[in-house]
């Protein structure tokens, strides 16, 4: 099984192909329909006579069902379930227990670019320092974790796909970009080095660019899948550029092969690390939606929900976290990258966070509250706490996923309605989309012994504990940060539940008509989802001796450094405690206020603080102000600010040599036009006039009847068969 | 008198020509195919007359040919006519020039 792990991409691609070409061959958009139909009413007397208008029936039997629905299902869904088998066959044959001591299997399919010998750099090749990419796929601990619960999850929405987008009439082409999508991630996981590592990252970026772009005839839909693709680009520069600088500084961009080195030798890397993980992080900063390049990832709720739901929430958004993860032996090394990881991820969960608070689309709160977890994770690295960070990413990719998809089954329940404003008392009319959501949103807000308490508590404890040599006071200061930030979570989390279904219903008459369960193909993946955000978390329990089995299966990608003292911090058991204590607290405190606020209170109590405060109010309402202000500075203010300074440059400055050139020109092609007008044309012409007299001889031939040409050549067999019998 | 292979090819040649002259000035649609059908019936017995005079089967295996085309060309040539008359409600192929130069 181990050695199919080429199979495991390659079944999505499969997919995405057959979905896409069976597509592409058979769907027929309004417009061509329109055109085609209205081409047959102008040749009037061929559409009375005609015998065949079976063409037309055939049309109109495509508006109404969506052709080849069933391969689509099979095809889609099918192809990321036999990745998933594949995946776990693949995991389970190399062993649990084997990935936790450090084994890992690779195989290489074809050298991809070979460079040559280069004998300046080549440190870590031996002798003959030959530079090449190979691709090559790895399972290790870190992608084994990773490949299960993305192919698990990925199979999970698949299926919530299939009745959430059954009426839809791009139902083939959405389950050929989520196949495609499924085959970059599974690229991107499995990737043996940086640059296939990026390749998937850019496949990635371009499903995601074409998902949320899904109902490209909305224009807020094709913007934001642009703009999620701008904004992408300026992470993907940084990360390239980190590509780059571990190719110089290492000639070779196998992650074994890179880490081993730079572990064995740090002293010899240590100078160049800090800037290559900054641009790494950059990278990670963008797909991954950390402060400041998170403003695509909100807009990004135009795609479908599912879409949201795997794209945006369980996997693609972690890949930045799986980088850092992946790279944390240049991490450790370079401690001032480190602070800048925590500080960026500590504000950004803070900052995402408090937008979550005012936000009244069901999945603009989600969109936030997973950037504000993308946040932790970050912090979680930024502290060394790699595998805790990877912990959340886990936990947060069951609780998340049914969160989005527990939205999608209420969207899809209210008709399209988004606004939670609209909404209230759907729990008893949607109650298995209600329990699941209120699992998820329990277990997001922390509420003890559900996973994300245990990964939280992981990870805030180990902020707790972190040292900063630099910075003294900074983990305490980032650890109340985190402890606040995950009040903010349990508060806008239930303030988004109790609006949404509790109380009494605020929507239209028709839409409280229209309020029903959706059909089983969605409740399944909620139900399992919901099961997995309840339990997933047992495999990370602190305290208890071997409780924390996620933490020894990924030590051995925390590669030992040489000279680099690392111990791990036993706090006492009170203290480890008091960090639990405080965060059921502060848990307990968010929740409480959103259920007196919004439950009890009616929302009393917000709008008063509201007119209490207009600034803070309308600064968090609109978020901060940043996108206008990104507007400003580099739309208006870089792209047509920089633009118009460039112009004035080119007017005056620039323009002095072709003014002077074209004077010059000006001259010489008095002389050009001379002789153009009466040599070359002249020619032109003649040889023109002569093939206008030519063809007013041979056309008279042309009379369009057959027994002319008949007769002619007759005449001309006649003739040809005289002078042979004549001359021979 | 005995058959000679010339009053084959003379047979031949009369039928071609006046398959060949029905081709040049009828007008019907009909009756220029049923002329073409004339046409490729003399070369046929063309090729059996050879055939027979040389003792070599070819010919005869490439009239068979020629049957069989002629039976293909004959149904197209009907298919073109009937929907030939059904635009244009008549069989004169004066009608059929609208692709002249």
């Amino acid at each position: 099984m181990k050695n199919l792990l080429w199979a495991i991409p390659l079944v999505p691609l499969l997919g995405f192909l057959i979905n896409g070409l069976v597509y592409l061959l058979t769907h027929r958009t309004r417009g061509e329909s329109h055109g085609h139909g209205g081409g047959y009413g102008t040749d009037a007397h061929t559409a009375a006579t005609a015998p065949d208008s079976a063409h037309d029936t055939g049309h109109d039997a495509g508006h109404h069902d969506i052709p080849f629905k069933g391969l689509h299902t099979v095809v889609g869904v099918g192809s990321v379930a036999i990745a998933c088998l594949l995946a776990f066959g693949a995991i389970f044959d190399v062993g649990l227990k084997a990935f936790a001591e450090g084994a890992s299997h690779t195989i290489t399919l074809w050298r991809w670019i070979p460079l040559g010998v280069n004998q300046a750099v080549g440190q870590i090749h031996g002798g003959a320092g030959e530079w090449f990419v190979d691709v090559t796929l790895r399972i290790d601990s870190l992608s084994a974790l990773m490949l299960a619960f993305v192919t698990f999850v990925g199979s999970l929405i698949h299926l919530y796909s299939v009745g959430y987008m059954g009426h839809e009439e791009g139902y083939g082409r959405f389950f050929a970009y989520l196949n495609l999508f499924m085959f970059a991630m599974l690229v991107l996981v499995l990737g043996g080095n940086f640059l296939l590592l990026f390749v998937g990252w850019e496949g990635v970026g371009l499903c995601s660019y074409l998902l949320i772009g899904y109902y490209y005839e909305k224009d807020f839909a094709a913007d934001a899948g642009k703009k999620a693709f701008v904004v992408n680009r300026i992470g993907d520069f940084g990360f390239i550029l980190g590509i780059f600088g571990v190719f110089a500084l290492f000639g070779s961009l196998d992650f074994p092969k890179v880490f081993a080195a730079a572990a064995a030798n740090p002293a010899a890397y240590t100078p160049y690390l800090t800037v290559i993980c900054l641009l790494l992080f950059v990278g990670a900063c963008g797909k991954s939606a950390q402060f400041p390049l998170y403003v695509w990832l909100p807009d990004a709720m135009a795609g479908p929900t599912p879409v949201s739901a795997l794209i945006h929430a369980a996997t693609m958004v972690t890949a930045g976290v799986y980088m850092v993860a992946r790279c944390n032996v240049f991490f450790r090394l370079a401690p001032n990258a480190m602070i800048v990881v925590a500080v960026v991820g500590a504000f950004t969960a803070l900052f995402a966070a408090t937008i979550g608070v005012a936000q009244n689309d069901i999945k603009k709160v989600l969109a936030y509250s997973t950037v504000s977890q993308l946040g932790y994770m970050f912090l979680a690295c930024g502290v060394g706490a790699f595998t805790e960070g990877m912990f959340h990413v886990t936990t947060h990719a069951f609780f998340k996923a049914c969160l989005f998809l527990g939205a999608g089954s209420v969207i899809h329940a209210m008709g399209g309605e988004q606004d939670i404003r609209k909404m209230g008392g759907l729990a008893g009319k949607i109650p298995t989309t209600y329990r699941t959501f209120l699992i998820a949103t329990l277990t997001i807000s922390g509420v003890p012994f559900l996973a994300a308490f245990f990964s939280k508590d992981a990870i805030k404890a180990a902020v707790f504990h972190a040292e900063f040599h630099a910075v003294p006071w900074l983990p305490k200061a980032l650890y109340a940060v985190a402890l606040f930030t995950a009040g903010l979570t349990a508060f806008y989390m239930f303030r988004l539940l109790t609006l949404t279904f509790w109380g009494t219903f605020r929507g239209t008459k028709e839409q409280e008509h229209h309020v029903h369960e959706s059909p089983s193909t969605m409740t399944i993946p909620l139900v399992v989802l919901a099961f997995l955000s309840v339990v997933s978390g047992y495999v990370g329990v602190p305290i208890i001796e071997h409780g924390d089995r996620i933490g020894e299966f990924l030590k051995p990608i925390r590669l030992p450094i040489s000279g680099l003292e690392e111990h791990a911090h036993h706090a006492p058991l009170s203290v480890e405690l008091g960090l639990m204590a405080a965060a059921v607290a502060v848990a307990s405190i968010g929740i409480y206020l959103a259920w007196s606020w919004y439950a009890k209170g009616e929302g009393r109590t917000p709008a008063r603080l509201a007119a209490q405060w207009p600034g803070v109010y309308r600064a968090v309402t609109n978020k901060y102000f940043v996108d206008e202000a990104y507007e400003r500075v580099f739309v208006q203010g870089l792209a047509l600010g920089g633009g118009r300074f460039l112009w004035e440059v080119d007017a005056t400055v620039v323009d002095l040599i072709p003014n002077g050139a074209a004077a010059v020109t000006k001259g010489a092609s008095w002389v050009a036009a001379f002789f153009d007008q009466y040599v070359v044309d002249g020619l032109v012409n003649g040889v023109a006039n002569v093939f206008q007299a030519l063809y007013g001889l041979f056309r008279r031939a042309q009379t369009g009847r057959v027994q002319n040409y008949a007769l002619v050549m007759g005449g001309g067999l006649f003739c040809l068969v005289a002078a042979y019998l004549l001359f021979r | 008198m005995t058959i000679t292979i010339n009053h084959y090819l003379v047979v031949s040649f009369l039928l071609f020509s006046i398959g060949f002259l029905g081709v040049l000035v009828r007008r019907n649609f009909l009756t220029i195919l049923m002329s073409i059908e004339l046409m490729l019936n003399a070369v046929n017995l063309n090729l059996i007359a050879f055939s027979r005079r040389l003792s070599d089967l070819t010919g005869q295996v490439f009239s068979i040919f020629v049957i069989t085309i002629a039976a293909g060309e004959a149904a197209i040539g009907l298919a073109l006519t009937i929907s030939f008359f059904r635009q244009r409600k008549t069989l004169d192929v004066e009608e059929a020039r609208t692709m002249q130069g």
